[in-house]
């Protein structure tokens, strides 16, 4: 191994100025992360339909609890909000809404976007389900 | 391999070691991949949610002859691998940030790769077992 040449690092987060786009940029790894982790319930959601009734009442018995839900509900909001902040850096890698008011109109709509698709879907999920 | 900046063997700067394929080894393929895979899951996702509401409130039974039919296994087995390989290229990203002692972070590179496949597989396997109806 050759020696580490020790270069000036770049500054870290607590740094700089908060800005929306910083903010957002976290937000977006930090909910792809996870997603990581949430795929776990969806294998163990699959794997039981595969099995039979018993396991399956085992994974609605979790999503029927509190704590159960509220995974499954940050799960959707963390899917919308990847799905809507990724599409805004599809514009990006386009080479579309660099200047600034555009990339704060972008943010703000992958924000708001996530959490009212994800309200939306729950309403619809609620009415379809009965709250099941 | 000689060092890189040791006097008298090589003339290369670490700059120009680093071109073309770059410091992965492996050029642009994960970030081509990395959006191939992304437009893919926006494209599913309109189907993926219907499938999800189309089992809301069913017992196992329902679900299981709703996630054997061919369109909608289809639409699953296609979300699953797009899914596992773009959250693989994404974690690896975090850990290249994140990991910097090399063998660490080999093995980190390594545990998300058994993780992804295993997921993914699962998955697969389980959606396969409900379409053949064994």
């Amino acid at each position: 191994m050759t020696a580490r040449i020790e270069r000036p690092l770049s500054p870290h987060l607590q740094t700089y100025r908060w800005t929306l786009t910083m903010a957002l940029s976290i937000i977006h790894r930090a909910t792809g992360v996870a997603l990581y982790f949430g795929t776990l319930v969806l294998a163990w959601w699959l794997i039981a339909a595969a099995t039979g009734p018993a396991a399956y009442a085992n994974v609605q018995a979790f999503t029927s609890n509190f704590i159960g839900r509220l995974i499954v509900f940050g799960y959707t909001w963390a899917l919308l909000h990847h799905m809507l902040s990724g599409i805004r850096h599809f514009v990006w890698d386009l080479g579309y809404g660099f200047k600034a008011n555009e990339r704060e109109a972008l943010t703000w709509g992958a924000a708001i976007g996530g959490i009212a698709l994800t309200v939306l879907l729950w309403i619809v999920a609620y009415a379809i389900g009965g709250g099941r | 391999m000689s060092a890189p900046g040791s006097p008298g063997k090589s003339m290369r700067t670490p700059l120009a070691r680093v071109r073309n394929l770059g410091a992965s080894h492996s050029g642009t393929s994960d970030f081509w991949r990395q959006r191939v895979t992304a437009v893919a899951m926006v494209l599913l996702m309109v189907p993926a949610i219907v499938v999800v509401m189309m089992l809301l409130g069913r017992n196992q039974a329902g679900a299981a002859q709703i996630l054997g039919s061919a369109p909608i296994a289809i639409v699953m087995l296609l979300f699953i691998i797009a899914s596992a390989w773009h959250m693989k290229i994404g974690m690896q990203v975090v850990i290249e940030d994140y990991i910097h002692g090399e063998k660490l972070k080999l093995a980190s590179i390594m545990a998300n790769n058994f993780f992804c496949i295993a997921v993914a597989l699962a998955s697969i396997y389980a959606i396969l077992k409900l379409s053949s109806g064994v």
